[in-house]
């Protein structure tokens, strides 16, 4: 079997990558979302996320993903006593999905055959401790985007229907994609994606050509292609892995928060959560670049990623968001 | 529109056959019809009859699962195969009508590793008819067959590329350039288009490309997707192919390894249908506004009813109690012979009845009335004769109105939406007249009303009356060339946003200034010198009924 397109062999689009390497650090940035143009790489991307992911431990057999044996909810009774490793877990959720389908739902199949009453667990509960990708996800049902931002607040999924009552942990980093174009995104939906990027497709012919060579070389020479970049993709797991460890000893001082605060101010965005997802984002990207302290250039590397979709929309502004951000970092940063 | 070229046909055919998966797929364009069903046998021939996947197909046929009917019957799990999962290509029938939940799925599978390539039937009638356009850019080849006669079609013979061979390299790098400068955006289409020429030189049983397969893959694969039309490459020195292709290692024999991008571009060109260009710019500047899920599905109501109908249990539906006992009543007798279980009444899978509901969102008419001195002289009184009478009607048609008046040196929503007729009369009544016109404002508030109505799950329509003459900027300074100015930003601005709109020209002599501001908005617009308020509201009901 084929397997997904490797990370690091997508070129260019480095804010999305990023992007996504910066929540694979703190997960608990809270989801990126990819706006762009068809053919970009969005997918692509996301899809190959769970290649390059480190993977987690968990109890086995275990629907939720748990990590200890005591974490494993009381109607799970697949999950057995050992902890085996699996790959970080990428779930997909198609449009015009029904709600039992991520919720989970009354287990039809022993309903009807054996007569019992057992839960079958939906994406959310799948997409624990890992990655909950929505395509499209400005077209996105309204029931089922309600459903979602209640999840990703409480961070703990509640099925109460066809007279079962069950609960289990559902913390997941929700990776959406769309194309605006087609439709707007809900602000409290955009409020919940700590990061935003957008992607457009490469002007100049030379890039535009290398990505058509990898694209063949990954059809038509397809061991060969993947062996090669799987070097690179264990490198930026590594990366990872030692800023995970890095995020401990990284502070905020009181330049870096000064410069947070003055910065969404000028902006004058949303609510407090810009500053808050901004001083993360900031840390997340020193440990990424493993720089041993946090200063104001951390923040405005990463500001246009973590306020771009705070703003409130001004018409006559044609510049849009990412020049408006860029402006108001210059004058702060001046 | 110009009848497609029989011969491109063809060969598209021939080419998508040779590699179904590689290339994505095919997207026939067509009615019903003798040209379209030779073309179907062919492909049925070479490929063996496809399994059909159609708009209301469900999950668990596509993906396969338990198949819940058949369980029932059988008493013991009976699992159904997915369409997806026989690792064949599959046909979508009337894909134009696909919702992007099925086209979601769909692309999600041709982008995976079991993608065996999908061949979807178009049959939408008009142009906004379209099949999803995230399905559509992961198809190699779009075909169009109306207008095609069969004669046309048994004359014609597969192209026969000819040329020099061109090494891989140079043809992509020709194909990337001419996707740039025609303006596709997103890399699928010159991916799609290098395979197509790999294709092209496997069916003729060749292993170098040759300068004609690329021409073709760029006719049949690039040209259908380009938005903007190649400039003449003296005007535009960019599109010339960049000096890496032109000094390769082997200089000498530059003649075959040097694709120029002119030639591909002229292959296009020659390609490109005469009004193909004018549709495309006009569909990119709307945007694909009601392709998706929003506006369009968002009921703010629970929806009405519709007459139930067979169908099987799946996760989604709702059975309909009583529709499936009547559909089961007849049978009984008949059935009296087969055990009935515990219960005495016999019900079978196929009486199966599911509820269906059918949401349509309300429409928003958002009246955004000029109140200044030069309007409110000539006929400020008909306007609202005429605005009173369309919300009555409104208030008919169960629609919800708002109301916004700009004079001076801004707009003010007189009336937010709102189903109330008396009140929306009484402000009206109290609609002071008198000073500059501020059209920008107006508009302005327009759009912030109908955003927010269309994210309440309305569908807005703004209805602009005025006489045109804008003379107040937005920021409150007089003068007419920055009143118009503005004006029209915000009319692209509303034209990006994909907003409806109605211009009801009610100046003595009509300008064209108006006229112009319809066009960037892409608004109707209708001249009324010599308005009535009866005329004006028989206008605007007419305008309506056609939306």
């Amino acid at each position: 079997m084929k397997q997904p397109y490797p990370f690091s062999a997508i070129v260019g689009q480095e804010e999305m990558k990023l992007a996504l390497c910066l929540t694979a650090i703190d997960p608990s940035l809270g989801g990126v979302l990819v706006f762009g143009d068809r053919g970009t790489g969005k997918s692509t991307a996301v899809r190959a996320l769970a290649a390059l992911l480190p993977p987690i431990e968990r109890v086995a057999g275990c629907p939720v993903n748990s990590a200890r044996a005591r974490d494993v909810p009381e109607w799970a009774d697949t999950a057995g006593d050992e902890i085996e490793e699996v790959p970080t877990p990428v779930v997909d959720l198609p449009l015009g999905v029904t709600e039992d389908r991520v919720t989970g739902a009354l287990d039809i199949e022993r309903a009807l055959v054996h007569g019992e009453k057992a839960f079958e667990p939906g994406l959310l509960a799948r997409a624990n401790r890992g990655y909950l990708y929505i395509d499209e996800v400005n077209l996105l049902e309204d029931h089922i985007v309600d459903l979602l931002l209640d999840v990703a607040a409480s961070g703990e999924n509640v099925v109460e229907r066809d007279g079962l009552s069950i609960r289990h942990p559902a913390r997941f980093v929700l990776v959406g994609s769309g194309n605006p174009e087609e439709g707007e995104l809900r602000p409290q939906l955009l409020d919940r994606f700590g990061l935003s990027v957008e992607v457009a497709s490469p002007r100049d012919v030379e890039t535009r050509v290398e990505v058509m060579r990898r694209r063949a070389a990954y059809d038509d020479q397809h061991e060969a292609f993947m062996l090669r970049w799987q070097a690179e993709d264990a490198a930026t797991r590594d990366r990872i892995l030692t800023g995970r460890r890095a995020l401990r000893h990284l502070e905020a001082g009181d330049a870096v928060l000064t410069a947070v605060a003055e910065l969404c101010l000028a902006l004058g965005s949303d609510g407090l959560r810009g500053e808050l997802t901004l001083v993360k984002a900031a840390r997340a990207f020193a440990a990424w670049r493993d720089d041993t302290a946090l200063t104001p250039a951390h923040v405005k590397a990463v500001a246009p990623m973590a306020l771009r979709h705070r703003l409130r929309r001004d018409p006559l502004d044609e510049a849009g968001s990412s020049a408006r951000v860029d402006r108001a970092l210059q004058d702060v940063f001046a | 529109m110009s009848s497609p070229d029989p011969a491109h046909v063809l060969t598209a055919l021939r080419l998508w056959l040779a590699d179904p998966a590689g290339l994505g797929g095919l997207c026939l364009r067509a009615r019903p019809g003798p040209v379209r069903d030779h073309v179907l046998a062919r492909i049925d021939t070479a490929l063996r009859p496809l399994p059909v996947v159609h708009p209301d197909t469900g999950d668990e046929a596509l993906f396969g699962g338990l198949d819940v009917a058949a369980t029932l019957a059988a008493g013991r799990p009976v699992t159904r195969e997915g369409l997806l999962a026989k690792g064949r290509p599959v046909r979508l029938a009337m894909a134009e009508r696909a919702a992007p939940g099925l086209a979601g799925r769909l692309a999600c599978w041709l982008d995976g590793p079991d993608a065996a390539g999908l061949l979807a039937l178009d049959e939408g009638a008009s142009e906004d008819e379209t099949m999803p356009p995230a399905l559509a850019d992961r198809l190699a080849f779009a075909l169009t067959l109306d207008g095609l006669r069969m004669a046309d079609l048994d004359a014609a013979r597969p192209l026969d590329p000819r040329g020099d061979p061109v090494s891989a390299e140079a043809a992509m790098t020709a194909l990337a350039a001419a996707s740039e400068t025609l303006g596709i955006c997103g890399l699928r289409a010159p991916i799609l288009a290098m395979r197509a020429a790999q294709a092209s030189a496997r069916v003729a049983g060749r292993k170098d490309i040759l300068t004609g397969d690329v021409t073709l893959a760029a006719a049949l694969v690039l040209a259908p997707r380009a938005t903007r039309l190649p400039a003449d490459s003296e005007d535009q020195p960019e599109t010339a192919p960049p000096p890496e292709a032109t000094d390769g290692e082997d200089g000498g024999q530059t003649g075959a390894d040097d694709l120029p991008t002119e030639m591909v571009i002229e292959a296009i060109r020659a390609a490109l249908p005469a009004d193909l260009l004018a549709r495309a710019q006009a569909n990119a500047a709307r945007g694909a506004r009601g392709a998706g899920a929003g506006a369009r599905r968002l009921g703010n109501r629970k929806g009405r009813p519709k007459p139930p109908r067979p169908g099987r249990l799946s996760s989604g539906a709702r059975v309909d109690v009583v529709a499936t006992l009547r559909a089961a009543a007849p049978w009984q007798r008949l059935r009296a012979d087969t055990p009935a279980g515990p219960s005495r009444l016999r019900l079978r899978p196929s009486d199966l009845r599911l509820k269906r509901f059918e949401t349509r969102s309300d429409r928003l008419l958002v009246f955004v009335v000029d109140a200044s001195g030069s309007a409110a002289l000539g006929r400020l009184a008909e306007v609202k004769g005429a605005v009173e009478t369309l919300l009555s009607e409104a208030y008919a048609r169960r629609d919800q109105v708002a109301l916004i008046s700009f004079r001076g040196t801004g707009a003010e929503v007189m009336l937010p939406p709102t189903r109330s007729l008396v009140q929306a009369k009484r402000r009206l009544a109290g609609l002071p007249g008198g000073g500059a016109t501020p059209l920008a404002a107006g508009l302005d508030a327009a759009r912030d009303v109908a955003d927010r109505a269309r994210r309440a799950g309305l569908s807005p329509l703004i209805c602009l009356l005025t006489d045109g003459r804008a003379n107040m900027a937005l920021d409150g300074t007089p003068g007419r060339a920055e009143a118009g100015a503005d004006a029209r930003r915000i009319a692209r601005v509303l034209r990006a946003e994909g907003h409806d709109a109605l211009i009801l020209d009610a100046g003595r002599r009509p300008d064209g200034a108006l006229a112009e501001l319809a066009a960037e908005m892409s608004a109707r617009y209708v001249p009324m010198p010599f308005a009535t308020a009866d005329r004006l509201s028989g206008t605007i009901s007419a305008a309506l009924a056609r939306e």
